[in-house]
């Protein structure tokens, strides 16, 4: 362990700046905030940042699956709190990016096992070596998200083009605001460019109408999301997909870099000519 | 069956903008939800301020929020039993 704990010493923050502390949350479950913060972590250490993703929901934990990285977990942040290890011995390595690491959740515990000072009192220890600390929250309002929250600045909520999810976002964005979180910026998932197109579903517009809150990025729905999940590899890592370039973008427009939404209306095409275009201009590895 | 919808006239609106309109109602709902304690404390609060001016009759009282399509509003029905002689010269 002491080889890996004096390696993430030599890996302090690049920037020398203090860590930016970012809880992805959503209100509602399965819209996406594990694959979210997952391929966010990955872009953002892929472009040479050190980054660690916490995996904030004690009791259900997923993100080290998403990730790709279960049979690596020893320890849990649980354990750093109740002083069972070090840090160090916790944090899981990612192997395939450089800056990469995943501070897993327990599983055998609930949410009772951490109060909020604890949650930000372990994000000041990690706050020295590291550029991004992303705060995974779990579903719901309850104790477990305000935990999550309570050690973040910012926050990222993820919503779905769909009432039930707008709805719990716009209940979410309330209760980060009056926590004081700034910016709250908004991921708008699973969208399918060609049901807008035809009127069957939310559009970007709609959805930032009623919520009022910045939008950092739009995630068209992407069959490779699935296949990343089964391989246990972010797709931001390898992957030159639609979705996954959402995700790069995203992570682009953390750092403060103006890139421009994606062009979805091209994805939502389906004539057979754009299709076969389409099939012939795209990069294939 | 959407051909047949078309027909028959159903199914003018699509579908995202049904669901743009059904969003916007109960997010207005959601945002407005005023707890009942609330709602106990301001109704003593205006009774307070009115019985200075005038017996209004405190049993019939209606206070409520009221929710249309678009916008919501705070209805009051307040019977007024006498206007006190005399308050509102006072006030002035």
């Amino acid at each position: 362990m002491s080889d890996l704990n004096t390696e993430i010493k030599s890996s302090n923050s690049s920037s020398g700046s203090p860590a930016r502390v970012i809880v992805t949350t959503s209100g509602k479950g399965g819209v996406g905030k594990t694959t979210s913060t997952a391929n966010i972590a990955a872009a953002l250490a892929k472009f040479g940042k050190k980054v660690v993703a916490v995996d904030a929901d004690v009791g259900l934990r997923n993100l080290d699956v998403i990730m790709g990285l279960e049979n690596r977990v020893v320890y849990n942040f649980i354990d750093v709190i109740e002083g069972t290890c070090k840090l160090s011995q916790a944090l899981v390595k990612d192997k395939r990016v450089p800056g990469l690491y995943l501070l897993p959740a327990a599983q055998t515990r609930t949410k009772d096992a951490v109060n909020p000072e604890q949650m930000v009192d372990l994000c000041n220890q990690l706050k020295p070596d590291f550029d991004f600390i992303f705060l995974d929250c779990p579903a719901g309002i309850e104790g477990g998200f305000r935990n999550a929250a309570a050690g973040a600045d910012e926050a990222l909520v993820v919503t779905t083009p769909e009432i039930p999810a707008v709805r719990d976002a716009d209940r979410i964005i309330g209760m980060l605001e009056s926590m004081g979180k700034s910016p709250i910026r908004l991921i708008i998932n699973r969208l399918r460019p060609n049901m807008v197109q035809d009127g069957d579903m939310l559009a970007k517009d709609d959805i930032l109408d009623v919520l009022s809150i910045d939008l950092i990025g739009v995630v068209p729905e992407d069959e490779n999301v699935i296949r990343a999940t089964n391989n246990g590899e972010p797709m931001t890592m390898t992957l030159d997909s639609p979705a996954a370039q959402a995700y790069l973008n995203i992570a682009e427009r953390l750092l403060g870099h103006d890139v421009p939404l994606m062009d979805l209306e091209s994805y939502a095409s389906r004539g057979l000519i754009s299709k076969i275009k389409k099939f012939f201009s795209r990069k294939r590895h | 069956m959407d051909f047949l919808k078309r027909i028959f006239g159903s199914g003018n609106e699509s579908s995202g903008q049904k669901a743009k309109d059904r969003l916007k109602i109960v997010l207005i709902h959601d945002r407005t939800d005023i707890s009942p304690q609330l709602l106990q404390s301001l109704r003593m609060e205006i009774v307070q301020v009115l019985t200075k001016y005038m017996d209004i009759d405190q049993e019939k009282i209606e206070i409520d929020l009221d929710h249309d399509e678009q916008a919501v509003a705070l209805v009051a029905n307040i019977p007024v039993i006498s206007i006190k002689r005399g308050s509102i010269e006072f006030k002035n």
